[in-house]
């Protein structure tokens, strides 16, 4: 695995492959993708799931409707996970807010950090809407990961396992784009 | 221009115990009335969002039917949800709006764009397989039994008056035990 240096004065990181993700993915039971593109998983992540036939994926307008529809696939028993970007997380609050938290349901997103910083813990980018997207989730509570480098892909499965054993949403923060492979 | 109720009413002699029903708002506080059943999906959780949660049923579903009742402020927080949903094409999706042209739970403000926005148009645009709008009763009553027996996904525009004040119990329709027994509802059938 290339091992990447932040530009910015970060540490040193392994990259992260796309395909041990959508592994992790699909055994954790994922039925469905439902997705606005991100630029940070991309070409590792959306491009593979759309080559593919399972999990299905749902394309949406915007990353609230997909709230709703993961609400409402969890209802039938279907296991999906909410692929979008940071600035869709942060259009999406209070769809999260309500549906996710209020309600106590088990939303998985996964959600690219856009600009972050390899090597930089999100907390201590010097982007503005990167550094504040933890303290948001913990403002409400909710449960997250951060998937910066390869060994962190293997906190996905159980994180996913979670949210529906407790039904509570997650979020799984993507620190770096995702190789292909 | 049509009374929401009679149209509810109507609409309600075609729907079965098998059916999922989302209502929204004001059409909630009717519907709940006029046709109680655990499988009322009344929890939404943010406005606008009816017909999303309605798609990810239906998805999940595929062997009932769904049937949103939307209102068409409601719609307007979320018209992608058209586009969406017509890519999809869910055969088991209806989608009604009521278009009374305010928001009615918010203090009976007008929508932007009333009498001048088609929201059949749009759903036609959008490419729903099949498209209605109605302002006559009559109409109306002679043709929603047809219209839920075809393939959808189904967009059923109604023109409908203004209703004005209402008790709105929202326990009702956000409380845990409603959304307990629609969970339970659907987990049995």
């Amino acid at each position: 695995m290339e091992v990447r240096a932040s530009a910015v004065d970060g540490r040193p990181v392994a990259g992260i492959s796309g395909e041990s993700i959508i592994q992790q993915i699909k055994a954790s039971g994922i039925e469905f993708v439902v997705s606005v593109p991100d630029i940070t998983t991309s070409e590792g992540l959306l491009r593979p799931l759309a080559a593919g036939t399972a999990p299905k994926l749902v394309r949406i307008c915007k990353e609230d409707e997909g709230v709703a529809i993961c609400a409402g696939l969890a209802h039938t028993q279907k296991r999906s996970l909410l692929l979008i970007q940071q600035t869709g997380l942060l259009d999406s609050i209070n769809a999260i807010r309500g549906v996710a938290v209020e309600y106590s349901l088990p939303i998985c997103m996964m959600v690219g950090l856009l600009e972050k910083e390899v090597g930089i813990r999100p907390r201590q980018s010097k982007r503005y809407g990167v550094r504040i997207v933890e303290p948001i989730l913990d403002a409400m509570g909710i449960a997250y990961e951060e998937i910066e480098e390869q060994s962190d892909v293997a906190k996905i499965g159980p994180a996913i396992d979670r949210a529906y054993a407790q039904s509570k949403p997650i979020v799984m923060l993507i620190g770096q784009r995702p190789t292909a492979s | 221009m049509m009374k929401r109720d009679a149209c509810l009413k109507s609409l309600s002699r075609h729907v079965t115990d098998d059916d999922i029903v989302l209502p929204v708002y004001s059409t909630a506080f009717d519907w709940l009335d006029i046709r109680p059943s655990p499988l009322n999906y009344t929890a939404h959780g943010a406005m606008g969002l009816a017909s999303s949660h309605g798609l990810g049923l239906a998805l999940g579903r595929p062997d009932k039917r769904v049937i949103v009742l939307d209102g068409d402020g409601s719609l307007l927080m979320n018209i992608g949800t058209l586009v969406t949903t017509a890519a999809l094409a869910p055969k088991n999706f209806f989608h009604f709006v009521s278009e009374n042209g305010t928001y009615e739970a918010n203090g009976g403000h007008p929508t932007p764009g009333r009498g001048v926005v088609s929201f059949a148009g749009m759903a036609r645009s959008a490419g729903y397989r099949n498209v209605y709008e109605f302002s006559d009763l009559k109409i109306f009553e002679q043709q929603v039994g047809a219209i839920l027996a075809e393939e959808g996904p189904v967009f059923v525009a109604l023109k409908v008056e203004p209703t004005g004040p209402q008790k709105r119990d929202y326990e009702r329709i956000h409380g845990p035990g409603v959304r307990q027994a629609f969970k339970d509802a659907l987990k049995a059938g």
